[in-house]
């Protein structure tokens, strides 16, 4: 289980997040879905602690993190993120290393696995996101939709309770975002957990199940995914969908696993 | 043979002897402590407390606002009366190394902060710690830019430790001078010793070539993965 419970996040006088609640079950895939600068990314960030919440708390797992009075400690940071992979928008891959050095690089310096043991699982884990003939490739050397899937290699290497993507085919024109949705639909088949920031109705329709929708720092809907976007309740919601609609959401699908197979 | 040719081969022994006895220590020494003091320096203005990144600011500001002949006049000249007396080589590898330190703190500090931000939190997001994130990420990528600025000031050194001679050291440039106060042939003297600052300078802008054509193919090319 992950749980973020009443968080509150502000940036200077700016308030991000107000008392925002999200849950999410073990396998399941949550798209954060809202206008820019509603706060999506914000909220991700907090369940890896790239951002400190001024308050509320976060459950993952067994480890539970209070904000507030005082700042968590480092170790209670290094056990968060050791639990959570991320993805980030701009890939953020190391230029420095190779495709398969950028998914070892965690398990050999965090996780101190000997250097054979590494380099097969990361290998396994370039075959998964379909990049094994890539492994010895430079990041500059791959298009962004490569890049964004050994970013994804790199994420789940250490196994973690979570994914969490941060608007991860935002950067991708939409060719290259396709190969990268797939990935991302393939690793729900599989049971991966994820938590989705986007404002890709597409991605969030096709691979996740729940959905949350953020609005000027608050949580304004949410429910399973099927229902919000057939049948959104809140008119806030509708205006976003109508916004983003020209291509509906359930049409995308169609169109997807028809390129797809 | 031309006298000025036979003059200049009797005085290359001495030459040399000087440079490579005190001019390349001196040198290789300074910039090695330098580069050293120069990057606790940047840690210290981007990260440290208030008062140590004040301290720091200070530090840079005097030393690169101030002559360095000066600077070694102080420390070799000066500083005995306060009972601190030094030889004249201590006294110069301090003063360069200090000198250096000054200059190669902004150097590090400006690489380490153009690394992006979002490769801070890559390595965070995969459970580094900072200082792993520092070491295995942040100054590798910092290091490659860092090249050619660096050896800017590495071959500045070299040529900055003639000024060694004033405070009595035998480097170079001061046998250049001992071999003109017997012979007194000042030009031609003093253009072999600037002949042999200027090899000393082209093998280090040659190491520097293949250095960053070294670190070029090490990395494919290069461009921050955005």
């Amino acid at each position: 289980m992950i749980r973020l419970t009443h968080i509150d996040k502000r940036f200077g006088r700016s308030e991000v997040l107000r008392r925002v609640s999200v849950s999410a079950r073990e396998g399941s895939v949550t798209a954060l879905i809202g206008p820019s600068g509603a706060g999506k990314s914000t909220l991700l960030r907090c369940v890896n602690l790239l951002e400190i919440p001024d308050a509320g708390e976060l459950v993952l797992g067994e480890e539970v993190v209070h904000f507030g009075s005082h700042p968590p400690g480092r170790e209670a940071i290094r056990r968060v993120r050791r639990q959570t992979g991320m993805v980030f928008q701009n890939f953020q891959l190391f230029p420095h290393r190779t495709a398969l050095g950028n998914v070892m690089e965690g398990l050999l310096v965090v996780q101190r696995w000997p250097q054979e043991k590494a380099r097969a699982h990361a290998f396994e884990l370039l075959d998964k996101v379909g990049l094994a003939d890539k492994a010895r490739s430079w990041p500059a050397q791959l298009s962004g939709g490569q890049q964004q899937r050994v970013a994804i290699a790199r994420a789940l290497a250490s196994a973690p309770r979570v994914l969490l993507c941060d608007e991860p085919t935002s950067a991708l024109d939409p060719e290259l975002a396709l190969e990268v949705v797939e990935v991302l639909t393939d690793l729900a088949r599989d049971g991966t957990t994820m938590i989705i920031a986007t404002h890709d109705l597409r991605l969030a329709a096709q691979v996740a199940g729940e959905v949350v929708v953020l609005e000027a720092g608050e949580v304004i809907e949410s429910g399973p995914a099927t229902a919000l976007f057939n049948n959104p309740r809140h008119e806030r919601t509708q205006r976003f969908i109508a916004t983003l609609g020209h291509a509906h959401p359930s049409a995308g699908i169609g169109t997807i696993s028809q390129r797809a197979s | 043979m031309p006298h000025w040719l036979d003059l200049m081969l009797q005085s290359l022994g001495p030459l040399l002897w000087a440079g490579l006895v005190f001019t390349v220590p001196l040198t290789l020494l300074a910039f090695a402590l330098g580069l050293g003091l120069g990057f606790l320096t940047a840690l210290a203005r981007l990260y440290g407390p208030r008062p140590l990144a004040a301290l720091a600011r200070f530090y840079v500001w005097i030393i690169r606002g101030t002559p360095l002949l000066v600077q070694l006049f102080v420390i070799f000249y000066g500083l005995p009366s306060l009972g601190i007396l030094l030889d004249a080589f201590p006294a110069a590898l301090i003063g360069f190394t200090i000198n250096v330190g000054a200059y190669t703190s902004e150097i590090v500090r400006a690489v380490i902060a153009a690394i992006p931000k979002g490769q801070w939190e890559a390595s965070f997001s995969i459970g580094m710690s900072w200082s792993q994130a520092m070491r295995r990420t942040v100054l590798p990528q910092a290091s490659r830019i860092a090249v050619p600025p660096l050896s800017n000031s590495f071959i500045s050194l070299v040529k900055d430790t003639s000024l060694a001679a004033a405070i009595t050291v035998p480097e170079l440039f001061q046998a250049a001078q001992r071999v003109v106060a017997t012979t007194y042939e000042p030009l031609i003297i003093y253009v072999e010793a600037a002949l042999i600052y200027l090899a000393l300078s082209s093998v280090l802008s040659a190491l520097q070539n293949r250095l960053e054509a070294a670190l070029a193919r090490s990395a494919g090319a290069l461009e921050p993965a955005a």
